[in-house]
């Protein structure tokens, strides 16, 4: 995370933080429906309408994490935890079809979120640097999810040569007693010196 | 009346254009979700047609020039042979409940793989060549055209569904989707369009038995490695017979149990379990394959391919056939065998040598799934259990698809493993029995080149696991299906790497103190018993 401490820890006073704190609800409803928007229109309707976390593992799971990650670029809470959340999101984008872009910019979503939902707070108070401040620390939380979507994809392809290796395990140990059983050793006559051992080590 | 909206509401106008009709969106063809194209020589060793050289990425599929001739008269040819599927063309309202029940839709988000638009594909133009209404009206009507860009679509989507039928149990009609999965494949397979990942294995099945391809000493020697792992961690050296005139018992299983880990757990399970019951049975090289690939690909090689069981069971004189842990094996032993290959009026009625139980479920098939048989010895107290060797596990059960919903086969693992592990979860009630999740890779899409559709498909039940490792802990993942246990490994080591997955009889075979065996320390995967770390 960089040791991209937020102010509200800090001790600072920044206004921006307590209206993104007051708007949570808003800000938050508008940002999940910014991602559930990047599905064609007959699933979205579906992830927002279906509550039940079992029937809809794409809509909760979304949801709950991003939510937690609110929680961290606003109040600081749950920082070790952050990475686990942005992995529940990305693992499930990481095999539907999604680019690795569109994958991620879920996260960067959340800055045109801010923009449009604390547009006149913005304005009013004159808080552009603070949204500068904010935006970075979003910023940093892209980069993290590059590195989760990574790791996932590539388990997918360790997931495929996991899968050939068990498959082929039991051949090749066969194949591995017959050419023991077989191995005989010729001297450069051609004359058979010696026999290899018909034991093998299991 | 309106709901009247809300002032939020109203001020937000969505400046999204109307999506596309579902017919009028093209469908991206993404790698990592097809499985590759049947190999020519698969398809001429199972007499199918059009076997050549092709590949899904290319733009010609190299079809016959009167394909579109050939579907439909293959349509027609199944509306009149089966009414289940007229029926299942003529009467969806559309009313979509069945929308979000399926796996493959809730896991990848595509409206495509909603089990009413896949059936959409068919119906679309079943309604335009075979109805008045759809010949009239046409589009207004839902119709289309037979094109290459729909025929395309049928096999990307068809190849997107695992018969499952979770989506049937809650169609007010009853409309089995799996069915209309299973006549667009028939109607692909007629222009040659399988994917290798079925056509492989169901070659192999039709010329040595299995669909793995294993010869009838590579079977035994493959036992033989079991078999001596058995010893080491037992002391009992079994011998098991094979192809054995004049059992009492034939044992018939998938051959992936055979293979690979953990299956092959497994297959220890019940070899240890048969020889402490000293049963009289045998093991047979030829019926050497339970499942059947032939069923993902057509009623006629589906009846082709399991055939043999009945054949041997002749052939050997044998009594009653009993069969291991699996999932479509079950609902094509359960439900087609008889009527296939049938009547196997040679063989009785199957009677529990140990117990005395008459299995009058299996009275018509004269065959008991070994859960059925292992239960029945437990609840006769025919077995010496040590629970205590399963105490580093806490299981829950994964309920197969074709099981469940197939053969009513709920109580028996469940009891099974009540008696053989102290640590028992249930999963959500929404997520087992009849509603059972998909594994994800069931009817031939357990490939390796489609492994974003199986982690897709895999989501809705790992995700019920993953709540139930979080909840207590659980680390180990049962069930009854060879397939589930190849293909649970890679979902779990994906979306939930603290749970493993074994079959039932693995977890018994641990528990089973067998007479004469030497003090175990391990279990059969070389891990240290609780209580024996360090002794092994």
């Amino acid at each position: 995370m960089g040791g991209n401490i937020p102010p509200c820890e800090q001790g600072h006073e920044m206004k921006l933080y307590s209206f993104l704190s007051e708007k949570k609800t808003a800000v938050m409803n508008r940002w999940y429906d910014a991602i559930l928007n990047t599905y064609p229109s007959d699933t979205s309707k579906f992830l927002k309408g279906q509550k039940n976390p079992f029937m809809n593992p794409v809509g909760s799971t979304t949801f709950h994490a991003i939510e937690s990650l609110y929680e961290y670029l606003v109040h600081g809470e749950g920082k070790d935890e952050v990475p686990l959340f942005l992995d529940n999101i990305i693992r499930i984008r990481a095999v539907q079809d999604f680019t690795p872009a569109q994958c991620v910019r879920f996260i960067l979503s959340l800055k045109e979120t801010v923009r449009e939902e604390l547009k006149d707070e913005i304005s009013v108070h004159g808080l552009q640097y603070e949204l500068l401040e904010f935006e970075s620390r979003i910023d940093e939380l892209s980069l993290l999810a590059f590195d989760i979507y990574m790791k996932c994809r590539e388990k997918l392809y360790q997931l495929k040569a996991t899968e050939l290796q068990r498959w082929t395990y039991r051949r090749l140990q066969k194949a591995d007693e017959i050419y023991k059983e077989e191995c005989v050793y010729k001297d450069i006559h051609n004359e058979v010196i010696e026999f290899g051992r018909k034991e093998v080590d299991k | 009346m309106a709901k009247t909206p809300k002032p939020d509401e109203l001020s937000k106008i969505d400046y999204t254009p109307p999506q596309t009709a579902w017919t009028e969106t093209p469908t991206v063809y993404k790698e990592g979700v097809w499985c590759f194209g049947a190999k020519p020589k698969n398809l001429e060793t199972l007499h199918f047609p059009n076997p050549r050289e092709w590949r899904v990425v290319d733009e010609d599929w190299k079809l016959p020039e009167n394909w579109q001739e050939i579907v439909l008269n293959g349509m027609k040819e199944r509306l009149d042979k089966y009414r289940s599927f007229r029926v299942f063309m003529d009467s969806c309202v559309r009313c979509g409940a069945c929308a979000d029940k399926c796996h493959f839709f809730i896991g990848s988000g595509d409206p495509k793989n909603m089990p009413v638009l896949r059936a959409e594909l068919l119906r679309s133009v079943y309604r335009g060549n075979f109805t008045l209404a759809g010949k009239i009206l046409g589009k207004i009507n839902g119709a289309r055209p037979l094109t290459l860009e729909v025929l395309k679509e049928w096999w990307y989507y068809f190849f997107q569904c695992t018969e499952c039928r979770r989506c049937s149990v809650f169609c007010p009609y009853g409309i089995d989707t799996a069915e209309i999965t299973m006549m667009g494949r028939e109607l692909l397979n007629l222009l040659g369009l399988n994917i290798d990942w079925i056509a492989g294995p169901a070659a192999n099945c039709y010329m040595k038995g299995n669909h793995l391809g294993l010869e009838p000493h590579t079977i035994v020697g493959n036992l033989e490695y079991m078999l001596d792992d058995i010893e080491t961690v037992t002391g009992i050296k079994i011998t098991p017979s094979f192809n054995r005139k004049g059992a009492e018992i034939l044992f018939v299983t998938p051959s992936g149990d055979l293979f690979a880990d953990p299956g092959t757990y497994t297959c220890m399970g019940y070899l240890m379990l048969l020889h402490e019951l000293g049963l009289d049975y045998t093991w047979s090289t030829y019926a050497s394959e339970g499942g059947n690939f032939g069923f993902f690909t057509s009623n006629e090689l589906a009846k082709r391919l399991n055939s043999k069981i009945y054949a041997e069971a002749k052939r050997l004189g044998v009594k009653w056939i009993l069969g291991g842990e699996c999932g479509h094996m079950w609902r094509v032993l359960n439900q087609y065998m008889d009527t296939w290959n049938g009547p196997a009026d040679f063989l009785e009625v199957p009677k529990s040598p140990i117990t005395g139980t008459v299995f009058e479920n299996a009275k018509s098939t004269k065959m008991v799934h070994i859960a059925e048989f292992t239960a029945d010895l437990i609840k006769h107290g025919k077995l010496k259990l040590d629970k205590k060797r399963n105490d580093n596990l806490k299981v829950t059960f994964h309920d197969s698809c074709n099981t469940s919903r197939g053969m009513g086969l709920f109580e028996e693992p469940r009891y099974i493993i009540d008696n053989v592990c102290n640590n028992f979860y249930e999963m959500d009630e929404l997520t087992t029995r009849e509603k059972t999740f998909c594994c994800g890779s069931g009817s031939g899409l357990n490939a390796g080149e489609n492994m974003e559709l199986r982690m897709r498909g895999g989501l809705p039940r790992a995700n019920a696991v993953k709540d139930v490792a979080e909840k207590y802990g659980v680390n180990m993942l049962a069930n009854v299906c060879a397939i589930d246990r190849a293909v649970l490994t890679a979902s779990m080591d994906y979306w939930v790497p603290s749970v493993k997955v074994t079959g039932v009889h693995e977890l018994v075979a641990n528990a089973l103190i067998m007479k004469g065996e030497k003090e175990r320390t391990t279990n059969l995967r070389g891990e240290p018993l609780p209580g024996m770390e360090g002794q092994e």
